[in-house]
């Protein structure tokens, strides 16, 4: 196997490639690692990529989640409860690449990767191919060591763009930019919504005015018919709190499947 | 961001980009307001007025002559309106929020001491106020949640993670992203993002104005040693800013040192903590080998927090400021010692400092001049303490 030479970075920008060239939106699927147990998180992750999941952003449990809704905070709290650790994390993110050749990334919060130091975590990272983090505490203005630890390994900290994100802030960060940004499509925390936010769109036009990079839209994404009216919108669309949400729903036997299966609409409701 | 948000290494802005356009305007709202003479005169009028400012310096002389110290004085924020300093900061705050047109004022409390001073600020001024409280804390502390609700606030019960105030302050910070464009996050203590520990402390910086001047008056000297107890650190800030340019004045923050530091059940994020990121700030935290936020304990409410403000952590690296931590036991006795020398029911939180009292001697000499800080009444305090006497 050959892709142990290819670089997370390389994979994230082929995931949005593949999905464009097959003019449909590009699906990022969000799993906290531990959650409901140890044991399930490899099929689960292994069902999502079955289901035609594009990237796969491995939640890294923390006690303190404070940008997240109620259901992330239970599958932390869970997985904390569970001994999940952020070896562990990583561990299941070098499997799925060694074994699916998949785009993988962290998501988590400052402090664990902070403790582990970042030079420390770039070289795991690497080590794994995974292609970098999305950390929803730590903005622009506080990245400069960690940018500093993964850029000479080509490691991407994608940043999260909001719709209180104003223009000038836009046009002076988003130069920076690298992988593909990630526009939040509410004002508020993670969590499954009724509809989409009212600024989403606005949101991704401003952003386009700044940047060629892929543009996904995440929080609050719940159902086939939000994907879907994104068609046109963005280029990629993440989803957490709804996939937790199913597979907390599912019986025991039924879950992998159950995600598979959700994750497919998903995907097939993305295509023009 | 202004270079000013950092202390060395510590502070800063750790959070959600939604917040962090919030986080500027309210910069530049404080640093406008702090030079408009129309808004301090206002302040220094509710000190005055509704306040009750200057809070009293009582010469604590048989409390001095049981713990073995020349002169032991106490700065008196428990006379302050509400039972504790945390209204000089909740009074400032509701101003500002009332003066950048936000009327939906959040809050989280630990003891509840100031959730009741947000709740007072917001009735005097019209605001409405919500309230975040761990479910652990209302039941520890509920003369206050009970005070709250007839000050006109709403309480929300926060049962999440230690259901204590690092609870609460997320739940607290999750309301304000989800509500940004209309709502005032007035946050407790000398903690978060910048500019909070900057604000806190400035509109704590009173207590230690007035202790300074108290002092060079009663005593015609500086104390030798000036003593709070340290939970986010706002009382403790707000005094030493008083005496951090006297290079004499030796200053101590003393911790709650729960069941004892080697337990691991404490809240002394300086003295048993690693550096790490809490809240929006970098600063010392309590947590775990992988990152982790670590469960404290303290038999006071208001002290137990996993974390601490971001200055306090650069005062202890530049040995300014010397931080130990006194045990609930040493609390207790430090608790019943003041109220039984000079009739005066410390809340539990300095009654930590109280304790330091016979360790400073120990540490600096019989000949030393002491300034507590004596943050709260104890009123709040009297279930806990009549179960843990029983
Ligand atoms: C009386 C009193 N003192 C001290 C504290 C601790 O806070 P800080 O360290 O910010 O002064 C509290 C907190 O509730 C309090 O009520």
């Amino acid at each position: 196997m050959a892709t142990l030479t290819v670089d997370g970075k390389v994979r994230l920008e082929r995931a949005f490639a593949k999905a464009r060239a097959e003019r449909r939106l590009a699906v990022v699927v969000y799993l906290t690692v531990g959650y409901p147990d140890r044991d399930a998180t490899a099929p689960l992750l292994r069902a999502a990529l079955d289901g035609g999941t594009d990237i796969v952003e491995l939640g890294v449990p923390f006690s303190d989640p404070l940008a997240d809704g109620s259901t992330v905070q239970r599958a932390s709290e869970t997985a904390l409860r569970n001994g999940v650790t952020l070896d562990d994390c990583i561990r299941e993110g070098a499997d799925l690449v060694r074994e699916r050749d998949a785009a993988v990334q962290l998501m988590g919060y400052t402090n664990p990767f902070y403790r582990r130091g970042y030079e420390r975590l770039a070289s795991d990272l690497r080590a794994a191919g995974i292609a970098g983090v999305i950390v929803p505490d730590m903005p622009a203005e506080e990245s400069a060591e960690l940018d500093r630890s993964f850029a000479p390994s080509g490691l991407v900290r994608v940043d999260l763009y909001a719709p209180t994100t104003p223009d000038e802030r836009l046009a002076r960060l988003l130069p920076s930019a690298r992988g593909f940004v990630y526009c939040v499509s509410l004002t508020g925390v993670t969590g499954a919504r009724d509809r989409l936010g009212p600024d989403v769109g606005d949101l991704v036009a401003r952003v386009r005015r700044h940047t060629t990079l892929p543009v996904a839209v995440g929080f609050g994404i719940a159902t086939p018919t939000h994907v879907a009216a994104l068609r046109g919108v963005a280029d990629g669309v993440a989803v957490g709190s709804a996939v937790l949400d199913v597979i907390g729903r599912a019986a025991v036997p039924d879950r992998a499947t159950a995600l598979r299966d959700f994750v497919r609409s998903l995907v097939e409701a993305g295509r023009s | 961001m202004s270079t000013t948000g950092r202390y060395g290494r510590f502070g800063g802005q750790y959070l959600p980009e939604t917040l962090m356009p919030a986080v500027g305007e309210l910069e530049r709202a404080f640093d406008d307001a702090r030079r408009d003479e129309a808004f301090t005169q206002e302040f220094d009028r509710l000190l005055r007025e509704w306040v009750g400012r200057p809070t009293p310096l009582t010469d604590a002389s048989r409390l001095a002559r049981e713990v073995g110290l020349r002169r032991v004085t106490l700065k008196r924020e428990d006379l302050a309106h509400t039972g504790a300093h945390k209204i000089n900061n909740a009074l400032g705050q509701a101003l500002l929020a009332k003066r950048m047109g936000k009327h939906r004022i959040v809050a989280e409390t630990g003891a509840g001491q100031h959730g009741v001073a947000a709740a007072a600020a917001c009735a005097l001024l019209g605001l409405e106020c919500i309230v975040y409280m761990g479910t652990e804390d209302v039941r520890r502390q509920h003369p206050n949640v009970f005070r709250m609700k007839l000050l006109g606030a709403e309480v929300r019960e926060v049962d999440a993670g230690s259901r204590t105030l690092k609870d609460a302050i997320n739940e607290a910070i999750r309301d304000w992203v989800t509500n940004v464009r209309t709502t005032y996050y007035l946050l407790g203590s000398v903690v978060g993002p910048h500019p909070y520990p900057a604000m806190v402390r400035d509109f704590q910086s009173v207590i230690g104005r007035e202790a300074r001047a108290q002092h060079v008056e009663r005593v015609g000297k500086l104390p030798d040693v000036v003593v709070a107890c340290v939970g986010g650190g706002s009382n403790a800030m707000g005094i030493f800013s008083g005496f951090i340019a006297d290079r004499d004045v030796k200053l101590r923050g003393v911790e709650a040192g729960g069941l004892g530091i080697e337990s691991g059940k404490h809240a002394a994020s300086i003295v048993g903590g690693r550096e790490g990121v809490l809240h929006g700030a970098r600063s010392l935290v309590l947590q775990t080998d992988d990152g982790q936020i670590r469960e404290t304990h303290s038999v006071s409410a208001g002290l137990d927090y996993p974390g601490v403000g971001p200055e306090h952590a650069y005062l202890h690296e530049t040995g300014r400021v010397r931080y130990v931590s006194r045990t609930d036991v040493e609390a207790l006795e430090g608790f019943q010692l003041l109220s039984r020398t000079e009739g005066i029911i410390p809340a539990l939180e300095p009654a930590h400092a109280i304790a330091d009292l016979p360790h400073i001697r120990d540490d600096h000499g019989a000949d030393t001049d002491v300034l507590v800080c004596l943050s709260g009444r104890g009123d709040k305090d009297l279930d806990t303490v009549m179960e843990r006497l029983a």
